[in-house]
């Protein structure tokens, strides 16, 4: 039997067409996905204080936001985010994974590696607001864990107001946000090394080449793909981060940690904003599908030219 | 996962030179020393969080973070347990997650069906557009869905965070199933066209026995996503009655009545769920991040 022969099958008389599989995700797809994404597109373009009807104004929210302090803080943050999440966490999950796989799991035990493996995991699956609150007390200036030991070792000078100070606060949610992220790339890029031939080790060993080698000239072109992915969904989840800030600083002191989702929050909500919060939401959904965009593009050429080596 | 360090283990073999060797043996301490530092220091956070979440507010004071507990201390727990009404949180977020898993698979399979196994027309499109929907930010959906919940009265129900993650996380699972049921073999389908089964049956009959490990992964993944989901309950559910447990813990923040055996007790309980629930499904969750990441 030919096996590029076309899966659809013929119509028995009276069956339904396919499209009708599509109909109750289609029909939910378009109310609670497309006509919201629509909605929020034409709000940007109003001022209205979600109450009684919106008044149109054009791109004014647009022109506001590119003037407003607030917004570039906002934006600057979020580079703070991506280093935090992604470039720290994916250099340390790689280093951590070519050591526990390669290493730990063969010059001790596999149960040694996964072990670890679990214990670099365990701050991803749980929920945010966890995170945050114990995160938050741990580096509350009078009663948190941090400053109490810091000040019976008699180092009251480190005992700073870490969330509530402009100059620690930035690096101390990034620091967390090391703690939380990093056990992704470590299994996403454990699991990738089990699928390199370790026949390609054996030859490279034969040749004599040392381990650092082996990493940079077999280990990192093979898990390229699991790069890109953990890379770009790391990258996204940076620019859309929102629970560990509201949870951790709410934005402050005096927006040194704002992010552009908590600022849009703060527009939405607190303050009825909601032209302007919307304008905001646009601008970080443009920004977040263009990066994709960018990633995409970059992985397709180097498929290709991956392609065209060989 | 054990089995393929099984596979590789045997490289270990005699072609090192045995001063090499030595010089390893010991290497390869120091290096587990370093590694086994890391993990330690990820697990301090934990660690904390139980030594004080059993010792009283005096005890704390006195004595600082880092000892055990003399006297285990549970008022903090039970203070944390009344005041968020833990039983009703649990539930609130067993019905979300449940219900979302269930429902948001069901609608992957069916979508996915017309996709990958009827190959509609305009499919790559209609992939494409899922795949998009993945990626917007929940800040440019989230007014619109708080304003038409308002006007359906469909506002701080549970329902509303129901409906919304059913379709959020079946825009994934709609994206992965197409592409895994564009791999079906063809053979099985026409077997059973010729067997005289309607495609209805073909689906149920064929199509999910043999996807049905993926979709368990789906689920699973759907049940953990939607758990741990924070910023559309914040905004759909202002009633404590209606709250989910990441919802209600950031509620209680900077509540003066808050004190550390409260914190650390309250968040012990608010983690163990997703722990027991990671715990249990670990190996399906491995298989499935690494299904997920290559996808």
């Amino acid at each position: 039997m030919s096996t590029t022969a076309t899966t659809t099958l013929p119509r028995i008389r009276g069956e339904v067409s396919y499209w009708a599989y599509l109909v109750p995700g289609g029909a939910l797809f378009l109310a609670i996905i497309v006509l919201p994404f629509v909605m929020n597109i034409y709000f940007s373009l109003t001022r209205w204080p979600g109450l009684g009807d919106p008044t149109f104004i054009g791109l004014e929210n647009y022109v506001r936001l590119f003037q407003d302090e607030v917004f570039w803080t906002s934006f600057r943050n979020s580079i703070a985010m991506i280093v935090a999440m992604v470039v720290v966490p994916t250099l340390l999950g790689l280093l951590l994974a070519a050591v526990l796989f390669d290493y730990i799991g063969k010059k001790f035990s596999g149960s040694v590696s996964s072990g670890l493996r679990a214990v670099y995991y365990l701050p991803q699956i749980l929920p945010v607001t966890v995170v945050g609150i114990l995160w938050s007390w741990i580096l509350n200036p009078q009663t948190g864990a941090l400053n109490v030991v810091l000040r019976s070792l008699g180092l009251d000078g480190m005992a700073l107001n870490w969330l509530g100070s402009t100059d620690t606060a930035l690096p101390s949610v990034m620091a967390v946000m090391v703690w939380v992220q990093v056990g992704y790339p470590v299994v996403i890029f454990m699991s990738a090394l089990q699928r390199v031939d370790p026949e390609l080790y054996e030859a490279a060993e034969l040749d004599g080449a040392g381990w650092f080698t082996r990493f940079r000239a077999i280990t990192l072109p093979q898990i390229k793909p699991e790069t890109f992915v953990v890379t770009l969904t790391c990258t996204i989840a940076a620019l859309k981060v929102f629970g560990p800030i509201y949870v951790l600083t709410r934005g402050g002191p005096e927006n040194s940690t704002n992010v552009p989702s908590y600022f849009a929050y703060q527009n939405f909500f607190p303050k009825s904003q909601v032209g302007y919060g919307a304008a905001i939401a646009t601008v970080l959904t443009v920004i977040v599908l263009l990066v994709a965009a960018i990633f995409m593009v970059l992985q397709a050429r180097s498929e290709r030219k991956e392609a065209e080596g060989r | 996962m054990s089995t393929a360090v099984v596979t590789t283990a045997p490289t270990t073999g005699p072609v090192t030179p045995a001063r090499s060797r030595h010089r390893r043996g010991a290497m390869r301490w120091v290096i587990l020393g370093v590694i086994t530092v890391g993990g330690i220091a990820m697990m301090i956070p934990f660690v904390i969080m139980l030594l004080n979440a059993f010792k009283s507010p005096q005890e704390y004071s006195n004595a600082g973070p880092l000892t055990l507990p003399t006297d285990l201390y549970f008022d903090g727990l039970i203070n944390f347990w009344n005041r968020v009404d833990y039983p009703e949180k649990l539930w609130n977020s067993i019905v979300i997650s449940g219900t979302v898993a269930v429902a948001a698979t069901l609608v992957s399979l069916l979508n996915a069906y017309a996709l990958g196994i009827g190959r509609v027309r305009g499919r790559l499109w209609l992939v494409g557009l899922f795949m998009l929907a993945n990626m917007i930010p929940q800040e440019s959906l989230v007014y619109p869905l708080y304003f038409m919940a308002k006007q359906v009265g469909l506002y701080n129900s549970i329902w509303a965070v129901v409906i919304i993650f059913t379709v959020i996380q079946s825009a994934f699972g709609t994206y992965l199933l197409a592409s895994v049921l564009g791999t079906f073999p063809p053979a099985l389908l026409e077997a059973a066209r010729l067997d005289g089964a309607s495609r209805w049956t073909i689906l149920w009959r064929v199509v999910y026995p043999i996807t049905r490990p993926t979709l368990s992964v789906l689920m699973i993944f759907f049940f953990i996503w939607t758990w741990n989901e924070f910023y559309i309950p914040l905004v759909m559910l202002i009633d404590n009655s209606s709250q989910t447990i990441p919802v209600a813990l950031a509620a209680l923040q900077g509540d003066r009545l808050m004190d550390v055996p409260t914190i650390n007790a309250g968040s012990l309980i608010s983690l163990l769920p997703a722990v027991l629930f990671f715990l249990i499904f670990q190996r399906t969750l491995t298989r499935g991040i690494t299904a997920g990441a290559v996808k």
